[in-house]
């Protein structure tokens, strides 16, 4: 694997491990971006992973761009044989899928989608192959998922299913993106799920909503009061659909900032993954429902 | 003490130079979207380049001072008057305490910078005073301001009087020309559609705000043909998500291209066709929609050519200021 190296303007270099998504594709971005991190280069200034590229930005008053691509290059064999391995968390966020706010966003919005006829969760179903859209949410919700990048907005995850290519979920974004998505709406576009952290643009597919802030400004609710964002990429996160009830019991919990959702640190090593995925992701969820 | 919010204007924020370093986890680095006019405006009062002001965009607030202390209105032409009696740009002018400033139509570009001596004294927030709007950090609450914020400001007196002439400040031409560095995910569209890009002239579309600028009126790209790579999705225009540069300019479905400036969104799944020079940033943030601009391809080198004489004629400015 060789990286597609690239200056964005006279301030960014922009590395692309590859065009397709793979879980090796994202570690090497973020070995390679550790390793930018751990060098402390004198003029670079936001180091930033994604989902199977990264994008580096720097001062060129202070560093020559082909020195710092030249550097780059240096950091690129031992990233790409890096062994894969992390220490991280796994994560449990209750969705409401199928609510009203993502529903009626999802109607004021549908001449810019690809069926006009139908709703996002019944038209990802369809072209998922499920029978039903209960079927859709089921796998959704199913098996637990990375976070492969952060960012669009202010601590918005990107998430990839841990389940074998043939099975992952994919959708096309909005023709034209909405001006308008419901805060911590689960959306959808190409693999990827994603939590809008806030309300705004968008273009993916809408699902559901999850009561649990994700971004706070602030720092008041209590699980965000050291890190205004919940996720970092490297995260693993599990949906557990909720219908309206736990979700306005949940809701008033989090009023009264009593809540917190269940985090479990864990390892994980894509290889072991890769040998046996569903034996892998079935030791992180007993994490979580053996509280 | 504080200045009064009378009337916001259209869309006026607190902002300074900016919070690099949390692009990653999508807080973009913000500041004033014309970085010249912020710095020129701060010196013109005494303050520290990197103070914080405001910025208006399109149409002035209305702002009562319950002190005195010296102002300075710099970036688009926004013409001030302090109790009804017009003021220069450009220039700093001392106010007292009970005096009300408030601005004429704009004449020219699409931002103005406000400066008070002391500085807008709002909470730093990740090494900022900058507002956020989309995260709603920073700044005054958050958020634009509204009729009956009141911005408490720092002490200092300042001097009035001081002005920049006309030959240190920066020139606009239209239609503006707007350089760029063909590149990122340039190889996705044809030959002919990437020379039809740098031909067109381009209109600047309403949408067009501190996340960044949408362009109208070209024909759209045409794609390279391909089978889309697991995970982007169909639209040829779209990729694995991936990190957009500042400046990065995306082309949804290949049809209006989009500009990201100081508040851009920090990745998603479309493709960009290259990102205009840190150079030409300033140039994007004082133009109004319906006017009109070309892209024009440079090379790094020609980049870094422009980047240094921006950063000359800064230092030219500065040097005049400092007397």
């Amino acid at each position: 694997m060789s990286i597609r190296f690239n200056f964005g303007g006279d301030e960014h270099i922009f590395g692309e491990v590859s065009e397709d998504m793979s879980l090796a594709s994202f570690f090497t971005g973020l070995s390679m971006t550790n390793a930018v991190r751990a060098a402390g280069i004198k003029g670079v200034t936001e180091i930033c992973p994604a989902n199977a590229s990264f994008q580096i930005r720097f001062n060129p008053d202070l560093i020559k761009p082909q020195d710092l691509l030249a550097e780059l290059k240096t950091m690129e064999e031992a990233a790409s044989k890096s062994d894969f391995s992390l220490k991280t968390r796994i994560i449990e966020l209750p969705v409401y899928f199928q609510d009203p706010w993502t529903n009626e966003t999802c109607l004021r919005f549908r001449e810019r989608h690809q069926d006009p006829s139908s709703t996002d969760l019944e038209y990802s179903a369809r072209i998922n192959g499920y029978a039903t859209v209960e079927d859709f949410i089921a796998a959704y919700s199913g098996q637990p998922w990375f976070v492969s990048m952060v960012g669009f907005v202010a601590g918005l995850p990107f998430l990839y299913q841990m389940v074998e290519r043939k099975k992952q979920i994919q959708a096309p974004k909005y023709l034209r993106p909405r001006t308008d998505t419901p805060k911590l709406t689960i959306g959808h576009g190409g693999c990827f799920a994603a939590i809008y952290s806030v309300r705004g643009a968008g273009g993916y597919q809408m699902y559901g909503v999850t009561p649990a802030p994700i971004y706070d400004p602030a720092m008041k609710v209590r699980y965000l009061s050291d890190d205004m964002c919940l996720f970092k990429p490297g995260d693993i996160v599990k949906f557990k659909a909720i219908g309206r009830d736990d979700y306005d019991a949940t809701l008033e919990e989090i009023e009264a900032n009593r809540w917190q959702p269940t985090v479990r640190d864990c390892n994980f090593s894509l290889t072991d993954f890769n040998r046996d995925i569903y034996g892998t992701n079935a030791k992180l969820m007993e994490l979580i429902n053996g509280r | 003490m504080a200045v009064k919010v009378i009337s916001p204007g259209l869309s006026t924020s607190v902002q300074d130079l900016g919070r690099p370093g949390h692009y990653h986890v999508g807080i973009p680095e913000g500041g004033g979207m014309d970085r010249f006019a912020t710095r020129i405006a701060n010196l013109l009062v005494g303050n520290q380049p990197g103070a914080a002001l405001l910025e208006a965009t399109f149409m002035g607030p209305e702002l009562e001072f319950t002190q005195d202390a010296t102002v300075a209105i710099t970036g688009g032409e926004l013409p001030p008057k302090l109790n009804g009696e017009e003021r220069p740009t450009w220039e700093s002018f001392p106010v007292k305490a009970g005096d009300r400033l408030s601005f004429g139509f704009l004449k020219g570009g699409a931002r103005a910078y406000i400066a008070i001596s002391g500085g807008v004294d709002v909470p730093v927030v990740l090494g900022s005073r900058s507002t956020y709007i989309l995260g709603a950090l920073g700044g005054y609450q958050g958020r634009t301001l509204k009729a009956g914020d009141e911005l408490p400001t720092g002490q200092a007196s300042g001097k009035s009087g001081l002005s920049l002439p006309l030959n240190l400040r920066r020139a606009q031409a239209i239609p503006s020309e707007l350089r760029m560095l063909p590149g990122i995910y340039w190889h996705r569209i044809t030959e002919a559609a990437g020379k039809r890009f740098f031909e067109e002239t381009w209109k600047v579309a309403p949408e067009a705000d501190r996340i960044g600028y949408r362009f109208k009126g070209g024909t759209p790209l045409e794609f390279v043909e391909r089978e889309q790579p697991f995970g982007a999705g169909s639209d040829p225009s779209n990729i694995v998500d991936a990190c957009y540069p500042y400046g990065s300019v995306q082309v949804p479905s290949g049809t209006e291209p989009i500009v990201l400036h100081r508040d851009a969104v920090s990745g998603g799944g479309y493709m960009m066709v290259g990102v205009v020079i840190s150079a030409d940033m300033d140039l994007i943030a004082q133009l109004q929609p319906h006017t009109l601009a070309r892209f024009v391809p440079v090379t790094l080198e020609e980049a870094l050519t422009a980047r240094a004489d921006g950063n000359a004629a800064l230092a030219r400015a500065e040097e005049y200021l400092a007397g």
